[in-house]
């Protein structure tokens, strides 16, 4: 690892930064998953998240984390991307 | 004071020439004489030579690849700051007469040849280019963050066909463009689908990241400029539906030179040659002209070869026609050849010992390209074993009598495949009910030799089902 620099194999019409993946462009049929961290009080915090999406025609599916401390497990990750359109991610505290 | 109509030189060094360390004496006297008009330039260690003390450090070599040194020690004259001449080595006269010093080095030997200059050592002339041609390299330069991965970055980014990629640094950039005598910056066409301007620095980007040693660089040059001709059609080969994506045929000597296979196994892994040439072309189309799998490429399946798909001909029967040849080049030439097709499928035969048998089965086989109720709709690559090959040769045939009995047996009624017959909806219109039909076109089908020694089995490239003037066709390119 070390600061490479790579020639752009591109045509050069996209930024050199990594780019973020396209936003929905509605909520409404979509589903949105709610990632609790495992903080005190994240369940309270995104229980009200949950009552806005559905208000936007969104369905919304939860989720939870082992523990804040460490990164999600991958089966979570995989569970997630194959079961969600978008996800959100619950802080607390 | 000198005679010397240099009114200032320059002297380049390094520690570890013995010819350097014996002409010390001759630097001292050097200096003495020129005094602040001498510049001593030392390569490897600046403490060297001990006896003087204004040297200068160049184990940047920038000042010995700015003035191409090759080797050390190296006297170069001055005269209003133009270089007026140079000599190499220790050559008693030269250096005397140069510098108009007539006893100079008087107490040495008269002729010691110089040692080669660091610039020169294996692997540094890309390296000294990479740090000092500020203006070689117009790619942006994409810097990694120190946490990334050299190998997930290219993934990351995008530039992978899903394989790992070789990453494009500077140095390995211009590695590959040793490969070719053409300006970097020279334009060589647009690339679909986006059909944005692509410059030979950016295919040697990409025939870097395909793994491509820069000896096979003016192949897969000649191998775009095919398939930019107009009538490969490549946007509509990328966008297609269809399984197809261009498939090379490299014909010639060039072959022999960088290691191509046309033997055991040419349509197989394996050969570092065969692979990269063929991917360095799909990852061109993929970075340069965005065409990507699920964007502008709709392929309903793809192929296994839109990878890599590229391979050598077996040339070693003078009279029998290599592909280049049948296009109109001469046997002596290095030519690259793109088809549009997909896939492999086999033609076993190992009974038959007469020409005419084996032609009659190598056509039915030839009947199923696309759809065994379409005639001339797609071409197809007849890709004939050493084996089979040796059963035509014996009989005396040459390519073109192959031809000719593929023609004849590749005939039918339209009756017999207009949609609905054989109670089958697809097929022929029906308007071509009462005309007699070729499997293929005029110019529809190839044949081309090569594999391994033992095996009687040939084989079939099928073509894009839009073959022809309305699609792609076959398309070569001198090397």
């Amino acid at each position: 690892m070390s600061n490479s620099i790579m020639l752009d194999p591109t045509a050069e019409i996209n930024p050199v930064e990594k780019q973020i993946l396209p936003r929905l462009e509605t909520l409404s049929g979509a589903t949105v998953g709610l990632l609790d961290i495992s903080k005190p009080r994240g369940k309270e915090f995104l229980d009200e998240v949950e009552k806005h999406l559905v208000e936007m025609g969104a369905t919304v599916k939860r989720y939870m984390k082992p523990t804040f401390a460490r990164v999600a497990p991958q089966e979570l990750n995989q569970k997630i991307s194959v079961e969600c359109d978008a996800v959100i991610e619950g802080l607390a505290d | 004071m000198n005679q010397s109509s240099a009114n200032r030189i320059t002297v380049v060094v390094k520690k570890d020439c013995p010819t350097c360390a014996l002409i010390e004496p001759v630097l001292a006297e050097l200096v003495d004489e020129f005094e602040n008009r001498i510049s001593i330039y030392v390569q490897d260690d600046p403490a060297f030579p001990e006896s003087i003390d204004s040297k200068l450090d160049d184990t940047s070599l920038e000042f010995s690849y700015n003035n191409k040194i090759e080797t050390v020690p190296t006297l170069i004259c001055f005269s209003e700051e133009q270089e007026i001449a140079r000599t190499v080595g220790w050559d008693k006269g030269e250096w005397q007469q140069l510098t108009g010093l007539e006893s100079l080095g008087k107490e040495l030997i008269d002729f010691k040849p110089g040692c080669g200059s660091k610039t020169q050592d294996p692997g540094m002339e890309e390296k000294l280019s990479a740090q000092f041609d500020k203006d070689l390299l117009q790619a942006r330069k994409v810097e990694l963050a120190e946490s990334e991965d050299e190998m997930e970055a290219c993934f990351d980014r995008g530039w992978s066909d899903g394989l790992p990629v070789v990453p494009p640094t500077a140095v390995r950039v211009i590695r590959m463009l040793n490969g070719t005598d053409r300006d970097a910056s020279e334009i060589i066409g647009n690339i679909p689908p986006d059909n944005l301007p692509c410059t030979v620095e950016k295919v040697a980007i990409n025939a870097v990241l395909a793994g491509c040693k820069p000896e096979y660089f003016p192949v897969v040059l000649a191998s775009v400029e095919a398939a930019l001709q107009d009538k490969f059609c490549m946007h509509g080969l990328l966008c297609t539906t269809y399984f197809s994506g261009p498939i090379m045929i490299v014909n010639g000597p060039i072959t022999k030179q960088i290691g191509m296979n046309c033997g055991v196994n040419a349509l197989g892994q394996g050969n570092r040659a065969n692979a990269s040439i063929g991917r360095a072309l799909q990852l061109l189309i993929r970075n340069v002209g965005g065409g990507i799998p699920g964007g502008i490429d709709r392929a309903v399946m793809g192929n296994p070869g839109k990878y890599t798909y590229c391979f050598a001909e077996d040339e070693s029967d003078e009279d029998w026609t290599n592909l280049a040849q049948d296009r109109g080049f001469e046997r002596s030439d290095s030519v690259i050849n793109l088809f549009a097709g997909e896939g492999l499928q086999a033609i076993v035969d190992q009974q038959s010992r007469e020409p005419e048998s084996l032609t009659k089965n190598i056509s039915n086989s030839l009947r199923s390209v696309v759809n065994t109720k379409m005639y001339g709709a797609a071409d197809a690559i007849l890709v004939v074993s050493p084996e089979h090959r040796r059963v035509f040769r014996q009989a005396g045939w040459s390519k073109q009598d192959l031809h000719q009995a593929l023609y004849d047996n590749l005939m039918i009624e339209g009756k017999e495949v207009i949609r609905g017959a054989q109670d089958v909806a697809e097929g022929m219109p029906a308007k071509f009910k009462d005309k007699l039909l070729n499997k293929f076109r005029d110019d529809g089908l190839h044949i081309v030799t090569t594999g391994g020694n033992a095996g009687m089995f040939s084989a079939i490239i099928s073509g894009w089902v839009a073959s022809g003037e309305k699609g792609s066709q076959l398309v070569s390119q001198k090397i």
